[in-house]
């Protein structure tokens, strides 16, 4: 009987260790992904569009956990629904397109409450790593890759279009189809960086590494690794934070990515 | 030589605005043009528009597959964008070779590659956007406000500067400027502008007392032609 209880108990130790791992290598590669399209979001002052996504992502996970599907499928639809209404909005009022965003933003806000149920609430707000499934993390990594590399050919010309849109059109850049590129990117990154922070948090994993590469990098190719590193840095430690000492991760990884940042205040500009 | 650029009944209309109506004008193969007129007199909508920037009427022909470099007015976002001067040549996938040879022909000296984009002074500054609109060796350079300073501890301007790649590169230039001083120190042609076309062709000719009335109100009474 004991013997029994020891191998029980190997057995749940083992499972949670590939739980453990699977969370792990799904935060590396979401985290260091975010942190590196984050770079591009602030420096075209977005830095909040992500938090606004989160947001939007919310009523669609509400039904992804109702039906048992996977919270960033119902995200993505969610957001793609939300960037329509966005759009169709801006097409009948001269209202600012932050205004519409607003509206949008706080309307699913309050529908994900209401569709949400309680128990499932806080994992839609806050995430919950430890759902990472094997698949999941299998298919995290793979778009993160993809995503990675598109974003990487997009960009210097990303950057140009920060600069000046002007510029980029008259050197033959695309302006319109990269800044339809580009939302669709962060709505994808967002839908992905759900399942490790949540909605409420997910704007963070974008903002906060970028900042704080911001203050550490002299030149272009320091700031979009050190974004990565801090990116991917927050997650394992977050991780770790979960395993050892049961804090839930999404908000774990928010604060060390936050003392990053306050430490990345101490270098003179 | 067919003409670099043929302007016809070109109207621009802005948020419903009429903001130049019915302008026609051309430009010449190595022809400097001053674009010349009062701020709000819709000059750099001109030069927007001759990029291709801006919708419009009328016609806009450039010479068939020349190149033109844009050298915009300012570029504030830049300064927030922790960056080299090698990654903003890097943005247009040039060689660090061509790269030095771009900044010393523009007169930034070469260990100012590694140096970061947001610690130059306004007139040094200028001068990298003017060789980034070389990359890629442009026929024309269009340039909104060109400063009229001179550099501290330099004594070669803008003006000189742009000489110098006129006669080296034999570019053909478009200014911007409501800097009527800048019309003289180039020997160029003007075409002064306030909404309207007011008046083309050499400064000495077509700058007369009137047209400056037009052109910056009539209050401007002395105006002063050192050359003569």
């Amino acid at each position: 009987m004991a013997s029994f209880t020891a191998v029980k108990l190997k057995f749940i130790n083992t499972s949670m260790n590939s739980q453990f791992i699977q969370s792990l290598i799904a935060g590396i590669f979401i985290g260091g992904l975010a942190g590196y399209l984050g770079s591009l979001m602030v420096t075209k002052k977005m830095a909040l569009a992500g938090d606004a996504l989160g947001h939007v992502a919310l009523p669609g996970m509400g039904l992804a956990l109702l039906l048992g599907i996977d919270i960033s499928i119902g995200a993505f639809l969610s957001l793609f629904v939300g960037v329509i209404f966005i759009w169709l909005f801006g097409l009948r009022t001269a209202l600012p397109m932050e205004t519409l965003v607003g509206i949008v933003f706080v309307a699913s806000l309050a529908i994900g409450f209401l569709i949400i149920p309680q128990f499932e609430l806080v994992e839609a707000l806050v995430g919950d790593i430890s759902n990472v499934t094997q698949s999941m993390a299998v298919v995290s990594v793979f778009l993160s890759l993809v995503i990675f590399f598109i974003l990487r050919k997009l960009y210097p010309g990303m950057i140009l279009i920060n600069i000046s849109e002007d510029l980029a059109e008259v050197r033959g850049i695309k302006v319109k189809l990269y800044n339809l590129a580009y939302l669709l990117l962060i709505t994808a990154v967002v839908s992905l960086g759900v399942k490790i922070t949540g909605s409420l948090l997910v704007g963070s994993l974008l903002i906060i590494p970028a900042a704080t590469s911001r203050n550490l990098s002299n030149n272009l190719r320091q700031y979009s690794l050190i974004s990565i590193f801090m990116g991917l840095l927050s997650c394992i430690a977050g991780a770790f934070l979960f395993r050892y000492f049961n804090v839930p991760a999404g908000p774990a990884i928010i604060i060390v990515s936050t003392i990053f940042f306050l430490a990345s205040l101490l270098k003179k500009k | 030589m067919s003409r670099m650029l043929e302007v016809k009944n070109l109207s621009i209309e802005l948020e419903r605005n009429l903001v130049l109506e019915n302008l026609s004008f051309g430009v010449e193969p190595g022809e400097t043009l001053v674009i010349l007129g009062p701020n709000g007199a819709g000059k750099t909508v001109l030069l927007k528009t001759l990029l291709g920037l801006l919708p419009h009427k009328g016609t806009i022909e450039w010479r068939k597959g020349i190149k033109i470099g844009y050298v915009p007015q300012s570029l504030p976002v830049i300064k927030d964008i922790p960056m080299s001067v090698q990654d903003f040549f890097e943005l247009e996938n040039i060689s660090e070779e061509e790269t030095k040879e771009i900044l010393k022909s523009v007169g930034i000296e070469e260990d100012a590659l590694e140096k970061g984009i947001n610690q130059f002074s306004s007139g040094q500054f200028q001068r990298i956007l003017i060789g980034w609109a070389l990359i890629g060796n442009p026929d024309v350079l269009l340039f909104d406000e060109p400063t009229t300073g001179i550099d501290i501890g330099g004594e070669e301007t803008i003006y000189n500067l742009l000489e110098k790649l006129k006669d080296e590169k034999g570019l053909t230039m478009i200014l911007v400027s409501h800097d009527l001083s800048v019309v003289y120190k180039f020997a160029a042609n003007v075409l002064c502008l306030n909404k309207k076309l007011i008046c083309t062709g050499l400064p000495k000719e077509v700058l007369t007392k009137e047209t400056l009335g037009q052109l910056y109100g009539s209050e401007i009474k002395i105006y002063k032609h050192e050359h003569e």
